[in-house]
């Protein structure tokens, strides 16, 4: 072997060995929350408030908020993100209009988290008077979840042919037609499963709902939008940081990192297969 | 609406008159949605300036980027100053990123152009795994399993500093980092490897001197895009870091040197643990959105200019 390709075989090997530190990172991390956490899991855990200042009992009430509070975060910003998109791939060219809005969704999506959550605090729960709430992280994360559903509604728009569209004004279809009749029925599938990644990512926000309305906790499920709400990410900071007995709690918390690790990734599994089975099904 | 036979030329009118303007008004209503992402980054920015203002008059811009006591609620004498809180921001950052890019970009060119197809099907979902932890999972295992370990390593009473708070960081961000390092190199016309292929260049060879500068800006584009993410991180450094009030400065030799052996807080942790309990109102209200306006700027200026090197990297490339 001579020197160049000794150098090759070196340098092919670190670049292997730094791979193969990446799978180590993720298996650790796995491994780590895996053992301790499955320890803690039964029915129970999952349905059952905390007891005895939460060193004790289950985390369900976490589980519910997070449930609430991701899905009305998508009922505001999925309408909104989608007309957007819409606009954008529909009806926009390519003006100086249309790069200020994609700078924009860029950007937005740039911003801090912990900026949206200072944000929702000082405009909706002190200006709008509407206090920390379910509502108002809802509103606090729409804001921020807005630049994902754009993003993933356009790579739906995208992929329907533009032969559909052609084939549908030359029918006599005015624009909006074309958009309702032809292109939203097969883009709308594509849509969807980039409002459950949405979804996903929205349940594991901690930042935004730090400041807005996550409680440390409450006794009952919450009513209305007004109320506060426990959230499983935010149970989880509390319970590994906050907790007067840290070292008590340390198996709750490592179920509750658990739950949450197995809910983003079940969610983002089914926006997985149901992309494939959209791909797979498709007629063009 | 039931229609036979032809409908009367005067009713065929009207109705696409009417077509056109139900079009019009519906192409209205998306222009408005799409505008409103524009309008809520404008809002979030004038929000911010309204809301430091108070707090920037009365104690003033040079107090906060420049001073080093931050205790807003001590009875003698407040102090605002966030350098502390700025140079630890700016330090874990630019660390997490040390680690990260050769860490990124070497895994993207075994995983691009090394690694044969089926592998290399196998790892890009497998490293995008990453990209879905919550932060708050992340944070939380440095805090349990990292911050024990570096401790351990270095002889410290505490593990949670600079450099568990980087190491998380880096972790996080190496998602970003290997799949816009991997683009650029996909990106990279395949005539240019054969050409080098054909001067007799061997693989390696061909990487060093013919992808990788072909794809460095792309992949310097994709490196801003992680400090932006990394510099506005949260949970992650909050829960890693150890979170006092520390220069994040050392003196070796006399000189000031940056170090990660110090327990840091961020600005991000800074507004998250004491945005939730401060006085809507306050001084101390007002001076935390002055750091958020701190960071919203720097991290809107590095997005802009990695959105302006990634556009001039694919303009560059569709020259090609």
């Amino acid at each position: 072997m001579n020197s160049r390709q000794l150098r090759q075989s070196l340098w092919f090997s670190i670049f292997g060995l730094l791979t193969l530190a990446v799978v180590a990172a993720i298996v650790v991390i796995f491994y780590r929350i895996g053992r301790d956490g499955l320890g803690v899991l039964s029915w129970e855990f999952l349905t059952k408030p905390p007891r005895r200042n939460m060193t004790e009992g289950g985390i369900m009430p976490a589980i519910v908020g997070t449930f609430y509070v991701s899905v009305l975060t998508l009922v505001i910003s999925v309408p909104v993100g989608m007309a957007g998109a819409i606009y954008l791939h529909e009806y926009a060219g390519q003006s100086w209009l249309v790069r200020v809005i994609k700078l924009s969704i860029r950007n937005l999506s740039g911003v801090p988290s912990i900026v949206y959550g200072l944000f929702g605090l000082g405009l909706f729960a002190a200006t709008f008077k509407l206090g920390t709430s379910l509502l108002t992280s809802a509103l606090t994360l729409a804001l921020m979840s807005l630049p994902w559903v754009i993003t993933a509604s356009e790579e739906a728009l995208k992929a329907v042919p533009n032969g559909f569209r052609e084939a549908s004004f030359g029918l006599g279809a005015t624009r909006w037609q074309t958009i309702s009749r032809v292109v939203l029925p097969n883009a709308v599938p594509g849509m969807a499963t980039g409002a459950i990644l949405a979804l996903a990512r929205a349940a594991g926000e901690t930042a935004p709902i730090l400041l807005t309305g996550a409680a440390f906790f409450l006794p009952r499920l919450p009513r209305s939008p007004g109320d506060r709400f426990m959230a499983l990410p935010y149970h989880l900071y509390i319970l590994a940081t906050q907790h007067t007995q840290i070292e008590t709690v340390r198996p709750l918390a490592y179920g509750t990192a658990l739950v949450l690790i197995a809910m983003v990734m079940l969610l983002n599994l089914v926006a997985i297969i149901w992309r494939y089975r959209i791909r797979k099904n498709r007629l063009w | 609406m039931k229609r036979t036979g032809i409908a009367p030329e005067s009713h065929l009118q009207a109705n696409t008159f009417r077509r056109k303007l139900i079009d019009q008004f519906i192409r209205f209503g998306f222009l408005c949605s799409g505008l409103l992402v524009t309008a809520i980054l404008l809002l979030i920015f004038g929000f911010l300036i309204s809301k430091s203002w108070p707090a920037l008059i009365e104690i003033g811009p040079m107090e906060f980027l420049t001073g080093q006591r931050w205790m807003p609620s001590s009875p003698r004498g407040a102090g605002y100053g966030a350098l502390p809180m700025i140079l630890s921001s700016i330090v874990v950052t630019v660390a997490a990123l040390i680690i990260a890019v050769p860490w990124g970009v070497g895994a993207a060119i075994f995983i691009n152009e090394i690694a044969p197809t089926k592998l290399k099907e196998l790892l890009k979902p497998f490293i995008e795994m990453l990209a879905i932890f919550p932060s708050v999972v992340l944070g939380f295992f440095g805090l349990v399993a990292l911050g024990p370990f570096i401790a351990n390593l270095f002889g410290l009473s505490s593990g949670l500093n600079g450099l568990t708070g980087a190491i998380v960081l880096a972790v996080m961000s190496l998602p970003t980092i290997v799949s816009i390092s991997e683009d650029a190199l996909n990106s990279v016309p395949n005539a240019y490897r054969e050409a080098s292929y054909g001067l007799g260049a061997n693989r390696w060879e061909t990487i060093a001197r013919v992808s990788l500068p072909s794809a460095s800006s792309g992949i310097i584009a994709g490196v801003m895009l992680g400090f932006g993410r990394a510099v506005g991180e949260t949970m992650a450094i909050l829960m890693a870091a150890g979170n006092a009030l520390n220069m994040p400065i050392t003196e070796i030799l006399g000189m000031p040197v940056p170090t990660l052996m110090k327990s840091v807080r961020t600005l991000t942790a800074n507004i998250a643990i004491e945005g939730s309990d401060v006085a809507w109102g306050s001084l101390h209200y007002h001076s935390l959105f002055v750091l958020a306006l701190i960071l919203f700027v720097i991290t809107f200026a590095v997005n802009l200019v990695a959105d302006i090197m990634h556009n001039r990297f694919h303009k560059l490339n569709r020259a090609r």
